[in-house]
């Protein structure tokens, strides 16, 4: 079983924990979002372009850029990563600019060599799918759309094909960590999804407490959080990882508690 | 009417493809949330194409409400002064709100009303684009929000008072650099979370599919209209078109009718800034192919695909990327780019201004100084059309400050 399979096996909702690469000490804050009880990494690569995250993740962006956060230095981070959690799924979120700026074949293979099991492209539809999308599946790594509250069922089809790995499901039409998601509208959602697909469904944006989380988790296969965890790296700077731990533990435990109370 | 004539199948008019690709440009990089919209824009595109009561309609307004036709003016004393091709202007200067940017307002606003939107947004950097669709918006009684980067809104306080008495809310946008790219992923951040009740006017050939293509189309009246002025003028075709270009609207929509004619030079000229080995704005002379707001096209970028600012005298030529039609005429050799200096825009900005009595925008003085490279290389039977995209008002601070003059 692939590592983002195994991820979704496990009794309880998986938790995608989001964070900026470059973006504080990165290789100590990896390994305190897996100590907390994180199933997925999303490790983002910074842009200075991007449109679809709200003022903390921008800046988490411009942070690790102005440091001088380089491809190389990402791929490296993943690379070191992969070597001490050999177990636990990473895939990198970003913008397409800097996954494709080498062409698509150059990018599916850095990502096989270091370890990467997914990719979320933020700005690349189904439409633009030649880019990355062959060259990704051509080296098993999952390429991971989108689905929003504007796919409609006319739309769905054309996001499900050619998607692996999970469909990550954004529950408000906006940008990372401005607005909050409604508990219905995510379960509606969940269901009209999970009428049309076998794919394990993680739904994100607009989730931010361990209240949230546990909510999602009862209808969703996994839960992604970014901006607190991205506000914590802002706040506490290179000193952010034990913070973050004890963070994540908490939307780990709330998030099994709730599916334990389920079963029971 | 004498427009161009039909395209045949081997045209240069007949791109983008059903994809919105030109070549290898353009296309559709937009987030998810975005793309069922975008969908709808361009299905109700295609239907208002073949709408006759949409073509009337975008005609008066262009007709009584813009004042077109704008004239082509023969520039006597800028042709004797360069000794060599005889130049025209076209006088998009005159336009109502002074530049080139109220054709592709009406036309998008005519499209928002289709679609049943309630509101409208734009970006802007120098406020032209945003005083048009705030001109626009206050025409139709839709409420307008612009995004402006902060840097801009202090540098061009008279615009911004401009689209506020127009009725519109003016967003200073802090992120980033705080100009143009900035406001206009602002404005994109803004979108994606009012997908349902809100149109995005889109200032230039630039953005997603279908934007560059209906920008284009819109903007097409600019060349539709010189190609009948300057064969009722000469009985002939032109020998060369100069346009300024950032994103290149202006310099497409004088552009596109005349790609057929193959005897016709078509030349865009980009912002070289402080110089092409410093800080410029030239995205087909010193960028690369990348992806960005929306569309593939030659960008300012490093080499790990992050974006450079901009820089130019011309905050309208100030963004780091350019139309994909553009970048897809420079690669088959159809057009030609090349580009001018902060210094010399700047002086053809005088020069026009002492010669013919016309103030002219900083980034058409662009086009005026390629024109007195051009020109004289020219003999004097040949002609050449210059788009003079807006008039100077706008810039007459700017100017003062680069020419050291307190007013």
């Amino acid at each position: 079983m692939n590592r983002i399979a195994a991820a979704f096996a496990k009794p309880h909702a998986a938790l995608a924990a989001f964070l900026t690469a470059g973006d504080g000490d990165t290789a100590a804050n990896l390994d305190a979002l897996v100590a907390g009880g994180a199933d997925i990494i999303e490790l983002g690569m910074p842009f200075t372009d991007p449109m679809a995250d709200g003022p903390a993740i921008q800046q988490a962006n411009l942070r690790s850029l102005a440091k001088g956060t380089s491809t190389t230095d990402i791929l490296e981070i993943v690379r070191a990563f992969r070597a001490r959690h050999p177990d636990i799924a990473l895939v990198l979120m970003g913008y397409a600019n800097p996954m494709a700026v080498r062409g698509g074949a150059w990018f599916a293979d850095a990502c096989a060599k270091a370890g990467v099991d997914g990719v979320i492209c933020v700005d690349l539809p189904p439409e633009e799918d030649g880019e990355l999308g062959p060259a990704l599946r051509e080296r098993g790594i999952a390429l991971i759309r989108l689905a929003t509250p504007t796919s409609d069922a006319g739309r769905l089809p054309t996001i499900l094909a050619g998607s692996s790995g999970f469909i990550y499901y954004v529950a408000v039409a906006g940008i990372t960590g401005l607005q909050q998601a409604s508990s219905d509208s995510i379960e509606s959602a969940m269901a009209r999804l999970k009428a049309v697909t076998d794919i394990p469904i993680v739904v994100g944006f607009g989730i931010r407490t361990p209240q949230q989380a546990a909510a999602a988790a009862r209808v969703a296969d996994g839960v992604a959080v970014g901006t607190a965890i991205v506000e914590i790296i802002g706040k506490y700077g290179n000193d952010a990882a034990e913070p973050l731990r004890l963070f994540t533990a908490e939307l780990a435990q709330a998030m099994r508690a709730k599916q334990e109370d389920m079963i029971g | 009417m004498t427009s161009a004539p039909p395209a045949s199948p081997n045209s240069f008019r007949n791109q983008p493809d059903s994809a919105g690709h030109f070549g290898p440009y353009g296309g559709r990089y937009v987030a998810e949330t975005l793309m069922p919209l975008i969908l709808d824009l361009e299905a109700e595109y295609r239907a208002a194409q073949a709408d006759p009561a949409f073509d009337a309609e975008f005609r008066r307004l262009l007709r009584d409400y813009v004042g077109r036709p704008s004239p082509l003016w023969h520039a006597e004393r800028l042709s004797n002064h360069l000794g060599g091709a005889k130049i025209y202007l076209k006088r998009e200067d005159l336009n109502h709100t002074g530049a080139h940017k109220i054709n592709n307002c009406i036309g998008q606003i005519l499209l928002a009303k289709r679609m049943g939107k309630k509101r409208v947004i734009a970006e802007t950097g120098a406020g032209q684009h945003g005083v048009a669709t705030a001109t626009v918006a206050a025409l139709f009684g839709l409420p307008c929000t612009i995004f402006m980067g902060a840097v801009d809104v202090a540098r061009q306080q008279p615009n911004v008072f401009r689209m506020k008495l127009l009725g519109a809310e003016v967003v200073a946008v802090e992120a980033g650099a705080k100009t143009l790219k900035d406001a206009m992923n602002e404005a994109l951040r803004h979108w994606v979370a009012h997908v349902h009740d809100t149109f995005y006017i889109i200032g230039t050939v630039a953005g997603p599919h279908p934007y560059p293509q209906l920008v284009r189309d819109f903007q097409s009246v600019i060349g539709t209209e010189a190609r009948e002025q300057f064969l009722a003028a000469e009985g002939r075709l032109p020998d060369a078109l100069i346009a300024p270009v950032g994103g290149g609207s202006n310099a497409i929509g004088l552009f596109h009718p005349f790609l057929d004619d193959a005897d016709v030079a078509i030349i865009g000229v980009e912002a070289a800034g402080e110089g092409l080995d410093k800080r410029h704005a030239a995205s087909i002379a010193g960028g690369r192919p990348g992806i960005l707001h929306g569309n593939k096209t030659y960008l300012l970028q490093d080499d790990d695909g992050q974006i450079a600012e901009a820089h130019s005298i011309s905050a309208g030529l100030d963004y780091p990327g350019i139309g994909p039609e553009h970048a897809w005429l420079n690669d088959i050799g159809r057009a030609q780019y090349v580009s001018v200096t902060d210094d010399e825009a700047l002086n053809a900005f005088q020069l026009l201004t002492r010669l013919e009595g016309i103030i002219p925008a900083l980034e058409s003085a662009h086009a005026i100084a390629a024109t007195m490279r051009i020109a004289p290389e020219m003999g004097p039977d040949k002609c050449i059309i210059v788009n003079l995209s807006g008039r100077g008002d706008k810039d007459i601070f700017s100017v003062a400050d680069a020419l050291g003059v307190a007013i």
